[in-house]
């Protein structure tokens, strides 16, 4: 009879998982490469929507006040809608400094880091540097590090599970980078104009140049007078294309389109089913597919 | 008298090392192994070229594309930049303002808010200062003051909120102390510069009070444990002054044409009660729906045993597609009811009124669609009614039913322009009111983010 009871209660102790939430879907998907079987993650924003505008709904501050672990981008790119949940959230587990408290954007060497000072007449720009770092496949390895380090200190137990899934990972990523690099190198110094300022960390590491924006200052529609000097700038460097996020309103890209003949190529900047992308690796994987589906094989 | 004695110390120098001398070390070398200051320059020096390096080296990759190198794992050699380190609050100030015009000359009378463009011409409705910040692991701290200009041209300052909240207690519940908006339905705990129209709704201005209900006291809070979002509050509070209207209301203060008086506490149940229960479902992934019960008891200032309760449902649904641009498109549909049961006391004197019992409800719902960027229109219908009282020499006593066209458009998440036209018809009015009002808004500095 006790054999039963204790067999029943390590049979429920092998079931419970650490209950991860992350606000975006990539670094759910990291969470789960790392985590495997012993952790149950949900991200609380979808891939197809901007990361700086979701709404702070009640549902999540269920999801925060049960969660073991919070993965957060940090660099001020969930400041419009978690410090509402996080304040209703009551949970001490996820609160800033304890172990279940991820803030990604620690240990990544950010970029746009002001160095002067700033203010909101240069747009909604970003005081501690650009935020959509997961767009440089690199990072994903040092998130991956952290989310270990993080279930290493909360569940010592089973840390060498979680390094071996790290370095499977790593491994993992490597391999593809070197890949994604490869396919890439053809279309090294290719001028582009995105959106929103949103992919700086993407184009460098894939060796893109990035002569122009769409948006004149960071969250700031573009204005006829700026479209007329992105015209003359396509023309004039030869742009060849503009990539944006998929909830950017096409109206400016498809005036540009019409104007300079500039094609446009929707990128998805996260985990989106809906896109086809349905992990970490996929973002680069489709992502560079469509690129090179759309300035043609080289 | 400076060249003689740097002369004198060349001399000294010298003479004193002769070692140096003999191995004929260039002087700027000597001088870079004898001089800390000048090792650290350079080291400074050494930090700055390869800074300049970092900074420059993705755009001379690029225009250099054969300079690309295999990029190496950055395992935690980046920069530390999580977040800021100022333990300074956040600071905000928020102003609101009006322009307007009414066919009424007592807008005043018209309209029932304290933060509402209550007379033609230009309003100062609102400036209010916000601060923000973690007191300590266990608590975090938010304080607004409001500045206002009266008709009269006074400046006047008011405590709006100031109060601490618990991070993590136990048991998933959550305590707030100090003087705060009661949780009463969706618009009172809103600060006016998060409205959707330019002024409050007739229900609240009539059962919550022109300044909303709010007060010193504590509440508590509990996070159901169900699967889906559920709330249980309640809040203990003073119930007392002009900020809790349908209490105990400031001394002296004439209510239904009863004089207010003094009502010490001197039992628990003089205090005010504020329960509320709320709960949210995502119906799809792009809408969600709110819907909350409130409820507010206590004593009332007309009478020596008088007491109030008021009843509230609210609520809220919201549409918006997973692909919206900075937030646009959606919809958002808000109703709120409430009904109020004002024991008025008996008043002794010339104007003698009788002990009774008065009666209000009223309600409020709008619509609100946010049709483009930066663009939101909205429609709102507003009604009140009661029984008892006078409602011909009463304006709070008379029904009245209100249209609200109103169209804001937001230049960025931090300024706003809003056109709005009431048509108010009110009893014993024999024609409808007018009002138009341009509203405008400014904010600066670091905000907080609103709830849902």
């Amino acid at each position: 009879m006790i054999s039963i009871l204790l067999s029943c209660l390590f049979a429920f102790g092998a079931e419970a998982k650490f209950k991860v939430v992350t606000t975006t879907p990539d670094f759910a998907s990291i969470a789960r490469e790392i985590g495997g079987d012993k952790v149950e993650v949900t991200s609380l924003a979808k891939g197809v929507q901007d990361p700086h505008f979701v709404d702070a709904k009640p549902s999540f501050i269920r999801l925060l006040n049960q969660a073991d672990v919070l993965i957060e981008g940090g660099a001020d790119l969930e400041a419009g809608w978690l410090p509402p949940l996080l304040e209703s959230a009551r949970n001490g587990k996820i609160l800033t400094g304890s172990p279940g408290r991820i803030v990604a954007s620690t240990g990544i060497n950010l970029f746009q880091i002001p160095m002067r000072s700033i203010d909101r007449s240069q747009g909604d720009v970003h005081p501690l540097g650009n935020p959509h770092y997961m767009l440089n496949p690199e990072n994903g390895k040092i998130v991956g590090e952290q989310i270990a380090s993080s279930l290493c200190r909360l569940d010592a137990g089973s840390c060498e599970y979680y390094r071996k899934n790290q370095t499977t990972f790593n491994q993992r990523l490597d391999k593809k980078i070197a890949g994604w690099v490869q396919r890439m190198a053809p279309y090294r110094a290719t001028k582009v104009i995105t959106y929103h300022d949103s992919w700086p960390y993407f184009t460098e590491r894939f060796g893109l140049n990035v002569v122009g924006h769409v948006e004149p200052k960071p969250g700031i529609p573009p204005s006829p007078g700026h479209l007329e000097g992105l015209i003359d700038l396509i023309t004039r460097e030869k742009v060849k294309i503009l990539i944006m996020e998929p909830y950017f309103g096409d109206q400016a890209p498809k005036f540009l389109t019409q104007k300079t003949g500039i094609q446009v190529l929707v990128l998805y900047p996260s985990v989106a089913p809906e896109a086809g992308i349905n992990n970490y690796f996929a973002i680069f994987d489709q992502n560079i597919a469509w690129f090179v589906e759309t300035l043609g094989k080289k | 008298m400076r060249l003689v004695f740097l002369v004198i110390l060349i001399f000294f120098l010298s003479s004193g090392l002769p070692s140096l001398r003999s191995q004929e070390m260039d002087p700027d070398q000597y001088q870079r192994e004898r001089d800390p200051t000048w090792q650290e320059f350079e080291d400074l020096q050494e930090q700055l070229r390869s800074l300049r390096k970092e900074i420059n080296g993705p755009q001379n990759q690029i225009n250099n594309p054969s300079s690309l190198p295999e990029q190496k794992p950055a395992l935690l050699q980046g920069r530390g930049s999580a977040g800021g380190s100022s333990m300074n609050p956040k600071i905000s100030l928020d102003g609101l303002f009006s322009a307007g015009t009414s066919s009424a000359p007592d807008l005043a009378n018209i309209e029932t808010g304290g933060h509402d463009p209550n007379q033609r011409g230009v309003t100062a409705q609102n400036v209010e200062l916000t601060l923000g910040a973690s007191v300590d692991p266990y608590f975090t701290g938010n304080a607004s003051v409001i500045f206002q200009i009266d008709r009269q041209g006074e400046s006047f300052l008011e405590l709006e909120e100031a109060y601490l909240t618990s991070t993590s207690f136990p048991w998933n519940l959550q305590l707030k102390a100090g003087q705060f908006f009661s949780q009463f339905g969706r618009l009172n705990p809103t600060h006016p510069h998060a409205w959707d129209f330019a002024d409050q709704p007739l229900v609240n201005g009539r059962l919550l009070g022109p300044d909303g209900l709010r007060g010193p006291g504590l509440q508590i809070s509990y996070l159901l444990p169900i699967p889906i979002y559920s709330e249980a509050i309640v809040a203990i509070q003073n119930g007392s002054g002009e900020t809790a209207f349908s209490f105990r209301n400031a001394p002296d203060e004439v209510l239904f044409g009863r004089t207010m008086i003094d009502r010490p506490i001197t039992h628990v149940t003089d205090l005010l009660f504020v329960p509320r229960l709320v709960g949210s479902v995502d119906v799809t992934e792009t809408q969600t729906a709110i819907l909350g019960i409130s409820g507010a008891f206590g004593p009332n200032g007309s009478g020596t045993d008088a007491r109030t309760a008021i009843y509230g449902i609210d609520f809220f649904y919201k549409w918006k597609p997973l692909r919206a641009e900075s937030g646009w498109p959606f919809v958002g549909w808000q109703t709120e009811v409430m009904a109020r049961r004002y024991e008025a006391g008996p008043v002794d004197g010339a104007s003698t009124l009788p002990e009774q019992v008065l009666r209000d409800h009223g309600g409020y719902t709008q619509l609100l669609w946010g049709f483009k960027l930066r663009w939101v229109t909205g429609l709102r219908f507003d009604y009140v009614a009661g029984t008892g009282g006078d409602p011909v020499l009463d304006p709070l006593r008379k029904r009245r039913f209100r249209v609200s066209p109103d169209v804001s458009f937001y230049p960025s998440e931090f300024s706003k322009w809003r056109l709005q036209y009431n048509r108010d018809d009110i009893q014993s009015r024999s024609e409808p009111v007018h009002s138009v009002f341009l509203q405008w808004e400014f904010l600066i500095g670091e905000h907080g983010a609103h709830k849902f």
